[in-house]
């Protein structure tokens, strides 16, 4: 059987610096950050006081109006994670022009959107309530509202989509794990259209407390909090937590052709592995990411001088240099024509949105040949032997992007983008 | 005694999103107001929690319309 082609037919988005794909892109492009002190909850008792929260707003100027997505009295049933999924998926959806198809098509329309936590805030306050008036007081909506895979649930019902429904959860790989899955589910003939992506909603007091914890959130830069996530730089101090989700429209070449939809990129490789080595800290070889990243070319049938850009994973903590030299290693004398950044630096770690988020940040790269910054890079830890697009985007013939994910308990995904027609 | 339900109504309102004018004394939770299973449950829940009085399984499952409701907490309060 020939191999059946995936490419992209929809896009949709909400992230710390607005509710849509273009909007959130051209605010990329023009280096602007996220970041500001936590309005979602008291941060008073927690170490790290700013994230990168999602601008709540009446929807103008691309602010986010949870009413124009849910209803007040459905949204009063889910955990953000799912309103965001949902809001990202209507997006995608509409923009894809799936919100009314064939009952025929719809057995072959499926959806895998998965979370890293999933409703972490739902069940911090639950159980708080429960403590507090007992357990006749649970809400019979509290599990369906915080179960992980209630997004690609809801997004079925609400388009009647009966293909494959799955969602996937591998903390900060989640997104890009679910665009490679659902791709290798539309190779395989299971479906010949998938919704998928990441959503993430965890700038919460538990939230926060944990990764403080985990020695793993920025803490130092309270005066400042746009200039705290700041990947490769030599004062970066940990990542800023971000929220939000990116949901893409996956569909056989074919099939996308015969519609006359519009196609943004294929997905011309995936790779993944495992590290087998730390619970939070990858091998100081960047073994793991390496491995994804040659599984990914393998793929594609690509060799590492076909790269043009790579959106990092690039958190913003000591990891970077690891990825970093990884990458190096993977391109070798090729490295110095490529480019690679960290959109990170602006909207944050959107945790198990980020690989998807990112995903669509380059696609959109392949479609306006140009690499994103990364802001915040006044003073590089290290040489890179690549273009780390330092503070300014940069303007470069882009034919194939990758896309790097590195999650915990050492699990990596690594997908790579062409140009549909490339 | 009407106050009873004004407060019923004003949950019902809340919970369905349905109008004031359609939450009349024969309008079924389910049938008529959009309600599924869940959402009965956690109506009953809003019951208690208003009039601090507990609406056991059983009896839970005889409140099927606005009128049922107001009579039984009328009765329980």
């Amino acid at each position: 059987m020939e191999k059946r082609r995936v490419v992209v037919t929809g896009l949709g988005m909400v992230t710390p610096l607005a509710c849509g794909v273009e909007e959130t892109w051209s605010r990329i492009l023009d280096g602007q950050s996220g970041a500001g002190p936590i309005t979602r909850f008291d941060a008073s008792r927690v170490t790290t006081k700013y994230a990168c929260e999602i601008p709540y707003g009446d929807g103008s100027n691309a602010t986010f109006n949870p009413d124009d997505w849910m209803d007040p009295k459905d949204r009063r049933k889910v955990d953000d994670f799912i309103l965001y999924g949902m809001t990202a998926a209507m997006q995608a959806v509409r923009d894809a022009g799936l919100e009314n198809v064939s009952d025929e098509e719809a057995l072959r329309t499926g959806v895998m959107i998965g979370s890293g936590i999933g409703g972490l805030n739902s069940i911090a306050e639950t159980t708080l309530m429960m403590a507090e008036k007992g357990p006749r007081r649970v809400s019979p909506f509290f599990i369906p509202g915080a179960l992980i895979n209630l997004i690609s649930g809801q997004v079925s019902i609400k388009y009647g989509f009966k293909g494959p429904n799955h969602a996937v959860v591998t903390a900060c790989s989640t997104g890009a794990h679910a665009i490679g899955d659902a791709a290798r589910l539309i190779m395989l003939g299971d479906a010949d259209t998938m919704v998928a992506g990441g959503a993430e909603a965890a700038i919460s007091e538990l939230g926060i407390a944990g990764f403080n914890a985990c020695k793993a959130l920025s803490t130092k830069r309270e005066d400042a909090p746009e200039t705290a996530s700041r990947p490769y730089d030599e004062d970066r101090d940990g990542f800023v937590m971000g929220e939000g989700a990116g949901i893409v429209v996956l569909e056989e070449y074919e099939h996308a052709k015969a519609r006359g939809a519009k196609i943004y990129a294929e997905i011309l490789g995936y790779g993944l592995s495992g590290d087998a080595f730390h619970i939070t800290a990858p091998s100081e070889d960047g073994d793991g990411g390496f491995r994804a990243m040659q599984a990914a070319l393998n793929s594609a049938g690509l060799t590492p001088d076909a790269v043009d850009y790579i959106n990092a994973h690039g958190t913003s903590t000591m990891a970077d240099v690891i990825e970093l030299a990884a990458v190096e290693r993977l391109l070798g004398d090729h490295a110095k024509n490529a480019t690679m950044s960290s959109t990170k630096s602006s909207i944050g770690h959107l945790l198990g949105a980020a690989g998807s988020v990112e995903a669509i940040f380059s696609i959109l790269a392949l479609r306006d040949q140009v690499a994103p910054p990364t802001i915040n890079l006044d003073n590089p830890a290290v040489e890179p032997k690549l273009s780390l697009a330092a503070n300014k985007a940069e303007k470069r013939d882009i034919n194939v992007a990758l896309s790097n994910s590195f999650g915990f308990g050492g699990t990596n995904a690594c997908l790579i983008m062409g140009k549909a027609d490339g | 005694m009407s106050d009873v339900a004004d407060r019923v109504k004003k949950i019902v309102v809340e919970h369905l999103g349905v109008e004031e004018d359609k939450v009349v004394e024969s309008a079924s939770f389910i049938d008529d107001l959009g309600a599924d299973s869940l959402d009965t449950v956690e109506l009953v829940m809003a019951f208690e929690e208003e009039f601090g009085i507990e609406i056991p399984d059983d009896a839970a499952e005889t409140i099927q319309t606005f009128g049922d409701a107001v009579k039984f907490i009328k009765e329980a309060t």
